[in-house]
């Protein structure tokens, strides 16, 4: 496996004199090819600073941060992103929001539809393509914004507390739809999140943060095989974890 | 899936049902318009009847009205009224649209411009009219200019607070998606501020008729505002009231107009 993400030493400051914060604090932290990541902290731990450095959105302070060796500089269609709040653009159906970076991309009508096609079915959208984002369900939007990231063909998917605005039950339901596509197109992710739950249900790796200042914490382990299923989930093994993921995290 | 069983909310309703219980819906409030509109007539008819006030009652002003309106005289103030407005309107949302987008994107720019928008934000237009008519005489360039200045401040300021407004998440969302600063421009931010637009041209219309009959009332050979002054003059009443009920009904058909284009334009948006 080849190093993926690579944040090198990566601090983050907002503010000068007085208004100073340090968001994120030499961070170091290598991210494997394939690997499927799960950030987890309180608020203010620079988790999405972490992530908006990846993404090319922030400029580090000081430290540089690597994506397969090569230095962040602004975003790319190499990494996509997933937002909590969906950010579909509402004036356009499903399927044009799909095909959004497509466009940018300059590809013709046909191979745009081929592609959109591909990813609404995977996503299960197929007969929501017409719709207006204003449609479809909190689950259903997060689904169409995952096809959307997936459709331009990044190497690393970046998700910044992709299924917070769910309810338990869609929350549930989505985690699972998440890890299917993953099985099936792998890619690189890194996963923020506040439920320790999902943190540990989905990666193999939890990387725990602690705030004030921002700064890793605890890189754990999941060491459970994949497809995680429900039997896995109800399992002694993942209680351990569970347990483990929670102290570090409640426990600072 | 749980969630496949969400279907968009129109397929789900049998639409026969829904048909009928709208039309019900719809023309319980057109009944009740209609009859709140023959109790105002009733109303009007019974004080001027009794002689309470000296004014027209509808029989003498729909009279006059058909009078002025077989004479042409009618549609020609009608005509002028208009083409002042719509020029006027024009004009200032074809200006206003792009200073506005300057605003909202360029930093340096709403730095600039944004004192003197607000400054003149706060002068009526009307009040305009004196220095207009020294400095561009009384044809229809003073005119046009007054409802050129309603309508510029009105739609500006909209334009502008849509751009600023545009939800940050998207354009991070167009970015990593790999869109430039044009294609994040057109593909984000002129669509997203489109319905604050929209509210801008209303406003803007609505004050541009406001503004029109005021200028027509100061200085002007023809138009709505003109024949009420004519009319005050000769104390035509009746033709006081003709004119009246033109204006507000033809203010209410553009607005309506504005409003069916911004439901059109806007079926993106959620409403609450």
């Amino acid at each position: 496996m080849s190093t993926k993400i690579q944040f090198k030493n990566v601090s983050r400051h907002f503010g000068e004199g007085a208004d100073r914060f340090v968001a994120l604090q030499n961070l170091d932290l290598d991210i494997e090819d394939g690997e499927f990541v799960t950030v987890v902290g309180p608020s203010g731990c620079g988790k999405s600073t972490a992530m908006n450095i990846a993404a090319g959105l922030l400029d580090t302070s000081s430290g540089e941060a690597l994506v397969d060796g090569e230095e962040v500089n602004g975003p790319g269609p190499e990494r996509g992103m997933i937002f909590q709040q969906y950010a579909l653009f509402p004036w356009l159906s499903v399927r044009k929001n799909v095909e959004f970076g497509l466009k940018i991309q300059g590809l013709p009508k046909e191979e745009r539809k081929k592609i959109s096609d591909r990813y609404l079915e995977l996503v299960g959208l197929t007969d929501f393509a017409d719709a207006l984002p204003k449609t479809l369900s909190g689950g259903m939007k997060q689904r169409c914004a995952i096809a959307r990231a997936y459709a331009v063909n990044p190497k690393i998917l970046l998700m910044d507390e992709p299924f917070g605005a769910l309810d338990a039950l869609t929350r549930v339901n989505m985690q699972d739809q998440l890890l299917d596509t993953w099985s099936r197109e792998r890619r690189t992710i890194m996963f923020i999140t506040h439920d320790v739950d999902e943190a540990v249900y989905m990666a193999n790796r939890v990387i725990v943060m602690a705030s004030r200042p921002g700064r890793l914490k605890e890189i754990i382990p999941v060491n459970l095989p994949y497809p995680r299923t429900e039997d896995i989930r109800l399992s002694p093994e993942f209680a351990e974890i569970r347990n483990r993921v929670w102290h570090a995290v409640y426990h600072q | 899936m749980t969630e496949q069983v969400l279907q968009p909310v129109a397929e789900v309703r049998p639409k026969t049902q829904f048909r009928i219980a709208e039309l019900y819906r719809k023309s319980q409030g057109l009944l009740l318009n209609l009859l709140a509109l023959f109790l105002g007539l009733g109303f009007w008819t019974l004080v001027t009847r009794a002689g309470v006030v000296g004014l027209p009652g509808p029989v003498g002003v729909a009279e006059r009205f058909v009078e002025l309106a077989s004479s042409g005289q009618l549609f020609v103030d009608i005509g002028s009224s208009l083409s002042r407005v719509l020029t006027g309107f024009l004009l200032g949302v074809s200006v206003a649209v792009p200073i506005g987008f300057l605003m909202g994107w360029y930093k340096t720019a709403r730095s600039l411009i944004e004192p003197y928008v607000q400054f003149f934000r706060m002068v009526p237009p009307l009040a305009v009219i004196p220095l207009a008519i020294v400095t561009m005489g009384i044809d229809e360039t003073p005119k046009i200019f007054v409802i050129f200045l309603a309508a510029f401040l009105s739609s500006v300021v909209a334009t502008y607070q849509g751009v600023i407004s545009v939800d940050k998440t998207l354009v991070s969302a167009a970015r990593v998606l790999g869109a430039g600063d044009a294609r994040i421009f057109l593909s984000v931010i002129v669509p997203a501020s489109v319905p604050f637009i929209l509210v801008g041209f209303r406003i803007g219309l609505g004050a541009s008729w406001a503004t029109v009959v005021a200028a027509e009332l100061i200085a002007a050979q023809s138009g709505l505002g003109f024949r009420m002054q004519q009319a005050q003059l000769y104390y035509e009443l009746d033709t006081i009231f003709v004119s009246l009920i033109t204006i507000g009904f033809l203010g209410l058909v553009m607005d309506r107009l504005v409003q069916a284009a911004e439901q059109r334009l806007t079926t993106w948006q959620e409403r609450v």
